[in-house]
């Protein structure tokens, strides 16, 4: 591929909107933090509660990234190493937990028994959602992996738990450590999930200080800590995602790695594939479906469900999904072209910046706009506007990583000759990019508007008055205990989530939907 | 030829993409407000309020809905843009803080009057509508009554030592922490809050904390009697494993809590604004609330019969602490991080 040696000016501006626009509440978070000032900041920031917040946060990470390690690396080596009947169906039933949003996961537990409240709670939802960002990568790498040394470490006599430790386990080591930086992550931006347990993390307490003072300077600086936090573990897993090749001299033909026989195994092992599959998607749906059946109690439901109320949450969950679809999948147009034609330190520069969105909770952005529209920007602010740039902030990383792969399968050769033959630039974008890369952005749009139609935090800070989303709803019916009148919301949302997944992977193939789902956060 | 197929696709694609926020703008935007309502109330009731005014009056409300502390911070932060007409809180700290600064404007004479004078705001700048009593929510298989404390004070002994629930970050938690400040002062209150503290379980808001008492995670429960209330009509009076406490004798525990309305001094729609707390505590509207099973709240206009799920108003022995005394909420966060509740 030709690289051209400079960027356009304007596609460089173009591209920073993007980057300026994920900075923005970084910046403005940061800002405020600072403004506290010392002796008042240093009182609300080295007080017990902060401490129990990061022990909290620190312990459930711990217990719950090992967990998932265990659990996605037996479930990656199970499927793609042995003869497990009906593997391929496993495959693919070990990823759905990724569509099912984690605070209906949350719903669905409490529901059944409040003693989930808490940490062991915390332990069980996230490990159950979060597992198949530690099973994918881990598998793909299982997938791409020679058998030859694993094969010649049993040849030198290597029982199949030693090989498995001292060969395969090491070439895992950049794919697991990956998938469970990402499952901390995943920890450190929940809020939903925990505030339905009501297990305290930064993310609960933020919202907490919310309450209490709107825009209070308590609020900015636990924001700061936390994106200090997120910040840290997203440098950890960019460097682990660099390091992701393990080397491997010369381009010999590699076999397909032989199948290992489970033998009696077999059927203890499928017990344990078919009880995963009933706690993680089983009680989620069941539960749901369980709800759906029992009458709401009128008592405790701030809002009676009714058809025009279910229609009108639909609606608006549906629109605001499109178009935060559309705005992230905009912004990250230029980005994603930038950073598959072009190189140099701006280049490299802009493409990260838009990942740091990864690591940025949605209530983080939230209280950054609201802070920013209430006091200087009065005409965004409760508009619908403002809550769709906050989702194409928030879910930036996730459009790129989606655009950049359409361009990349984009074959340079015919812009080429476009230009060869006479077109200009806006021309061959207009005329040969678009339409190669067409699907690809399709699907980028896609898994942001699945994003959105499952977000909670930054909805409820910027929802313009009076707008009822299907995620708005669950949350005002299952902080009141109306788990009932909850049901029909969260069925439609798995729905909706579930459906959109399914296409995308039927269209795409789901190495697209891994693509993109490893870079959720 | 399949590209120009894929060029038609893909044009459609983006003409639907940038037309979907302009569409979310338009489809959003549909309906004009008359009245914007900030509402710091339960939902169900302004729901039933709401939907009673509009098929009174003919004029729409529009209903944002938070915390009392956030949204009267809210209401201050927006300043004089705030789209806010009317704004109705659970508890009269939060109304008082806006009053305090200039925000409201004088409330109708006619409608103060409706209301007797103690429950209004001193300098009638907003009106009383509903009240809730501070109780102990007790779980009757954990604890005897006979066991149970004097004094609301009690509960930060040592003998409570897990023992008790609260909901720090509850709004209704906030006056009754005030009104400790405003009775014993600075230390002691601080000091009672450390001793909840180390006593105490600590749950997010008072549903959770009526639900732990109820299914016996914890033997008692600070809340505000409308959520035990709630509680029994949802899973019937037959299953409730848990019952309320009503501190006598004027003690601290058995404040009464006051839900008020007042009209914002930058509403475009005085007029309205006024028409809608004539009707919070017009006869009718109270009625309404009383009569329902969604409400659980004690109407304030004399003659009007709260539910019969609550304990008659008359009977309550609140403390001598008025809404005038109470004052508004400043001080209460601070001394809530100080003991490291919040």
């Amino acid at each position: 591929m030709e690289v051209a040696a400079r960027p356009p000016r304007r596609l460089l501006a173009a591209a920073g909107v993007g980057a300026a626009l994920v900075l923005l509440p970084i910046g403005l978070t940061l800002l405020r933090a600072a403004e506290v000032g010392g002796p008042r900041a240093a009182h609300l920031l080295f007080r017990p509660l902060v401490g129990e917040l990061l022990i909290n946060t620190a312990s459930l990470a711990a217990v719950s990234v090992v967990l998932a390690g265990i659990l996605g690396t037996a479930i990656a080596w199970f499927v793609e190493r042995t003869q497990l009947p009906g593997r391929r169906f496993w495959a693919v039933l070990a990823a759905v937990p990724l569509a099912i949003p984690s605070f209906t996961t949350s719903y669905a537990w409490i529901s059944i028994s409040p003693d989930l409240e808490g940490f062991a709670g915390a332990v069980l939802v996230v490990t159950c959602s979060y597992y198949p960002l530690v099973y994918l990568p881990v598998a793909a790498a299982l997938r791409g992996m020679d058998p030859a040394l694993e094969e010649t470490a049993r040849a030198l006599n290597c029982g199949p738990v030693g090989s498995f430790l001292r060969v395969v386990l090491p070439q895992l080591r950049p794919a697991l450590l990956g998938g469970m930086l990402l499952v901390t992550l995943n920890v450190l931006t929940e809020f939903g999930a925990f505030a339905l347990l009501r297990f305290r993390t930064f993310t609960t307490e933020i919202y907490v200080q919310f309450r209490a003072s709107f825009d209070g300077p308590a609020g900015s600086l636990l924001a700061g800590v936390l994106i200090l936090l997120c910040l840290l573990c997203l440098l950890a897993e960019l460097r682990m995602r660099g390091r992701a090749r393990y080397g491997r001299i010369g381009s010999g033909t590699r076999r397909a790695a032989t199948l290992h026989d489970l033998g009696r195994a077999r059927i203890p092992v499928l017990a344990g594939f078919a009880l995963l599959g009933v706690v993680t998607v089983g009680v989620p749906l069941g539960t749901v479906l369980y709800w759906l059946t029992q009458p709401g109690a009128a008592s405790i439901t701030p809002a009676e469900v009714s058809p025009a109320l279910l229609t009108q949450a639909t609606l608006a969950s549906v629109l605001y999904g499109l178009g935060g679809a559309a705005v992230a999948t905009l912004l990250a147009l230029p980005i994603g072209f930038l950073a598959t034609r072009y190189r140099g330190p701006t280049v490299t520069l802009i493409e990260r910046t838009s990942y740091l969105t990864q690591g940025l909770p949605g209530i983080v952005i939230a209280l950054a706009l609201v802070f920013l529209a209430v006091h200087y920007l009065h005409l965004l602010y409760q508009s619908a506007l403002l809550m769709i740039f906050a989702y194409g902030i928030q879910f930036l990383c996730l459009a790129v990583v989606g655009v950049r792969a359409a361009f990349a399968q984009a074959q340079t050769g015919l812009e080429d000759t476009a230009r060869a033959l006479g077109l200009g630039p806006a021309a061959v974008a207009w005329r040969v990019m678009l339409p190669l890369a067409g699907p690809g952005l399709g699907a980028a749009a896609a898994m942001v508007f699945v994003s959105v139609v499952t977000e909670l935090t930054a909805t409820l800070l910027l929802a313009p008055i009076g707008t009822k989303t299907l995620a708005t709803q669950i949350w005002a019916d299952t902080s009141t205990l109306a788990f009932a009148a909850a049901a029909p919301y969260t069925a439609l949302m798995m729905i909706i989530s579930l459906l959109a997944t399914w296409l995308l992977a039927r269209r795409f193939g789901q190495s697209r939907v891994r693509l993109a789902t490893s870079s959720l956060a | 030829m399949p590209h120009r197929l894929l060029l038609q696709r893909s044009a459609f694609a983006a003409a639907v993409l940038c037309g979907a926020p302009a569409l979310t703008l338009r489809a959003l935007a549909a309906d004009h407000p008359a009245l914007t309502l900030y509402s710091a109330q339960h939902e169900q009731t302004v729901a039933t309020l709401v939907s009673g005014f509009e098929a009174e009056t003919g004029i729409h409300v529009r209903v944002h809905s938070g915390d009392g502390p956030e949204v009267a911070s809210q209401i201050i932060a927006e300043g004089s843009a705030s789209p806010a007409d009317v704004f109705f809180t659970e508890n009269s700290p939060e109304i008082a803080k806006l009053d305090e600064k200039g925000m409201l404007a004088p409330v109708d004479p006619k409608t103060l009057a409706e209301v007797p004078a103690k429950y209004d705001a001193p300098d009638g700048d907003w009106v009383g509508v509903l009240a809730r009593e501070n109780v102990l929510a007790y779980n009757k298989g954990m604890i005897a009554p006979d066991q149970l404390p004097q004094s609301l004070m009690d509960l930060a002994k040592p003998a409570w030592k897990g023992k008790v629930a609260v909901a720090p970050s509850d709004n209704d938690f906030l006056p009754v922490v005030k009104a400790v400040l405003v009775a014993k002062g600075h230390d002691a209150a601080l000091a009672w809050l450390r001793g909840l503290k180390a006593n105490a379980k600590i749950y997010d808001d008072d549903e959770g904390v009526v639900a732990a008492v109820d299914r016996g995670s914890v033997a008692t429960g600070i809340v505000n009697n409308y959520y035990w209330a709630r509680l029994q009509a949802e899973r019937g009076p037959a299953h409730m494993h848990s019952a309320l406490y009503h501190f006598g004798h004027g003690d601290i525990g058995g404040l009464i809590n006051v839900s008020a309305a007042g009209v914002l001094k930058s509403s475009k729609h005085q007029q309205e604004a006024q028409r809608f707390l004539a009707y919070l505590v017009a006869a009718k509207t109270q009625k309404l609330l009383a009569d329902n099973t969604v409400v659980f709240e004690y109407p304030l206009r004399p003659g009007v019969a709260p539910n019969p799920a609550l304990k008659p108003f008359d009977e309550l022995q609140p403390p001598p602490i008025g809404v005038a005394r109470l004052g508004d909420d400043s001080g209460v966060v601070d001394l809530l991080t100080e003991a490291g509740l919040l």
